[in-house]
């Protein structure tokens, strides 16, 4: 099996204000494969991922040292646009946020927003991703109805559909599941599984149970760094830093 | 003893609770009270649709739509201003104003919107007035453009403050969602945030607007006065504030006009009323909307 690299940082620092939030992080990501990132709170995970489609430089004050590359193209570049950017690179995020939209409109927003006119089209789109999302069954007959009344493994899977329909080539999730049950949670692992096949994923995740269930990578974050990264079965089962194995073993974190 | 103060605490919270219910209903009671009488004397439909006022001829005549008129044109103008203004102001500061910035603007429109009307009323005599009638050649300043234009800015903190309130409620994840597949600001704030934010922001309009309909200083001495059905935006009209305001000094207590100004009254507190009523039920369905509970 190959694997090409779809998302590269190199040498990425982060810093909110003065305060270091990334050191030196060095990371491929493979095409068409689960990612998974974990590590004790508060040490980076959430800050990385968000560098990958550009939503950190919402948050004012902040700054950046490094490349991100996706497919060999610096995504900070003078040139690049961070709209196109995040078309490219979706996100799902913690906790479910669907607009207070009906069902289709949620779907539909990523297409109105990039211009699809075609109403035949984005009705074509929003039935497809709402498939892809595993929704579709749930949700057939409902779609002009609020968004706010699914459950929130409905919410999130929406949230994915939504995603989906802008067609992206990389799909971020930090920590989708933190807030479903675990019965919705599996549904969302399944997904993500299906998923992988044709979209390369990132998975930020508490849950290192999860990480090895889903990921084919896994990295180690603690404190700002990369402590270690590697397949996810080496990582889970050899580990080659202490940290790493205090950590997936349950001493700290 | 700790259950004896307990029901004590009980007892004085629920007195202090109802007891702006009952001003509330006495007011009413007092304004029907005191304003019926005038239906006695003159039909409901000529006093709400009779063109003249002229409470103190001999024989009287008690048609308020000369009011009713200048009231009405005075809040719409007052919304034209206050509305852009208000509104544009809220989504600069919330879209676009650094944190610094909004820091130290927000205090600042809040304290406008606390600045007593009577400031307001004394800069439209003095300032705005003797202007505008040097600019446009009109016999007088005082009149319903300028009131409306008074109005309006005086309005204009109170719709401010209340749809930046509006527009900070809209959660980040909205704002994140959008952006994350691959929507502009510009289509973030249309699409998601003010939709979002709309009926706070109807709201804010709307108290606004409530403010513009009852407030009396700034249009008696702003508006001109002149009861008469007005012709053009830069006559002197007089609003029914402004009408019970000024008359009510002069009419005999018990004669049919200060009965009359009364019946202005109760009509006043019930446009109000309905005003608040309305921004009550917009605001809760805004609550339900982004999924707070309440
Ligand atoms: N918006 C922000 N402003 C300032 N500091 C932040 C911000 N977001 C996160 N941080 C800080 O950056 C560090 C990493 O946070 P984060 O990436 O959210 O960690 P994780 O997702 O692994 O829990 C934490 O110390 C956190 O306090
Ligand atoms: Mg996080």
């Amino acid at each position: 099996m190959h694997n090409n690299i779809k998302m590269k940082a190199e040498n990425v620092d982060f810093f909110y204000g003065p305060r270091q939030a990334l050191k030196d992080i060095n990371l491929d990501i493979c095409e068409k494969r689960v990612t998974a990132i974990i590590g004790p709170s508060g040490c980076g995970k959430s800050t990385f991922i968000r560098l990958l489609n550009r939503m950190n430089e919402l948050i004012p004050n902040t700054s950046l040292k490094g490349r991100i590359l996706l497919d060999g193209e610096d995504i900070f570049g003078q040139q690049v646009d961070a709209v196109g950017i995040r078309r490219r690179v979706g996100m799902v995020f913690q906790k479910p946020n669907p607009f207070p939209k009906s069902i289709f409109e949620n779907v539909s927003y990523g297409l109105h927003v990039n211009g699809v006119k075609d109403k035949k089209l984005i009705e074509k789109k929003v039935v497809s991703s709402l498939e892809k999302a595993a929704l579709w069954d749930d949700i057939k007959d409902r779609l002009h109805e609020s968004a706010l009344k699914l459950s929130g493994g409905q919410q999130q899977r929406l949230c994915i559909a939504r995603c989906l329909a802008v067609e992206p080539e990389v799909l971020l999730f930090d920590e989708p599941c933190a807030s479903l049950d675990p019965i919705s949670t599996g549904k969302i692992e399944e997904l993500i599984m299906e998923l992988k096949k044709y979209y390369t994923i990132v998975i930020v995740t508490h849950n290192m149970q999860q990480a090895a269930r889903i990921s084919d990578h896994t990295a180690f974050f603690l404190l700002g760094e990369l402590i270690e990264m590697g397949k996810t079965q080496d990582i889970f089962t050899a580990p080659k830093d202490k940290r790493t194995e205090d950590y997936i073993t349950g001493r700290f974190g | 003893m700790a259950r004896i103060k307990e029901k004590a605490y009980e007892w004085v919270f629920t007195a202090l609770a109802f007891s702006s219910l009952i001003f509330l209903v006495g007011i009413v009671i007092v304004l029907f009270k005191e304003g019926f009488p005038i239906f006695k004397a003159v039909k409901a439909g000529d006093f709400l649709f009779g063109r003249f006022w002229y409470p103190t001829y001999e024989p009287p005549e008690f048609g308020i739509f000369p009011l009713i008129l200048a009231s009405f044109w005075v809040t719409l103008g007052a919304l034209l201003v206050c509305v852009p203004l208000g509104v544009g102001s809220a989504l600069y500061l919330n879209e676009m104003a650094s944190f610094r910035q909004r820091s130290v603007l927000k205090p600042m429109v809040e304290i406008l919107a606390s600045i007593p009307s009577v400031v307001y009323g004394f800069f439209g005599m003095m300032i705005v007035a003797p202007v505008l009638q040097d600019l446009l050649h009109i016999p007088t300043g005082l009149c319903a453009f300028s009131a409306s234009l008074v109005l309006g800015i005086m309005a204009t903190p109170t719709v401010c403050s209340i749809a930046e309130d509006a527009l900070s409620y809209v959660p980040k994840s909205f704002r994140e969602a959008s952006f994350a597949v691959g929507a502009n600001r510009w289509q973030t704030l249309t699409k998601v945030v003010i939709p979002a934010a709309g009926s706070g922001i109807s709201t804010a309009i709307i108290l606004g607007m409530s403010r513009a309909v009852g407030e009396t200083m700034t249009v008696l001495m702003v508006a001109g006065g002149s009861a008469v059905i007005p012709k053009s935006i830069f006559d002197p009209v007089r609003p029914m504030t402004s009408a019970i305001a000024a008359e009510m000094g002069e009419a005999p207590m018990g004669s049919m006009h200060y009965h009359s100004l009364f019946a202005i009254a109760l009509i006043l507190f019930l446009i109000t009323f309905a005003f608040n009523i309305a921004a009550e039920i917009i605001s809760r369905r805004f609550r339900i909307k982004l999924g707070h509970s309440g």
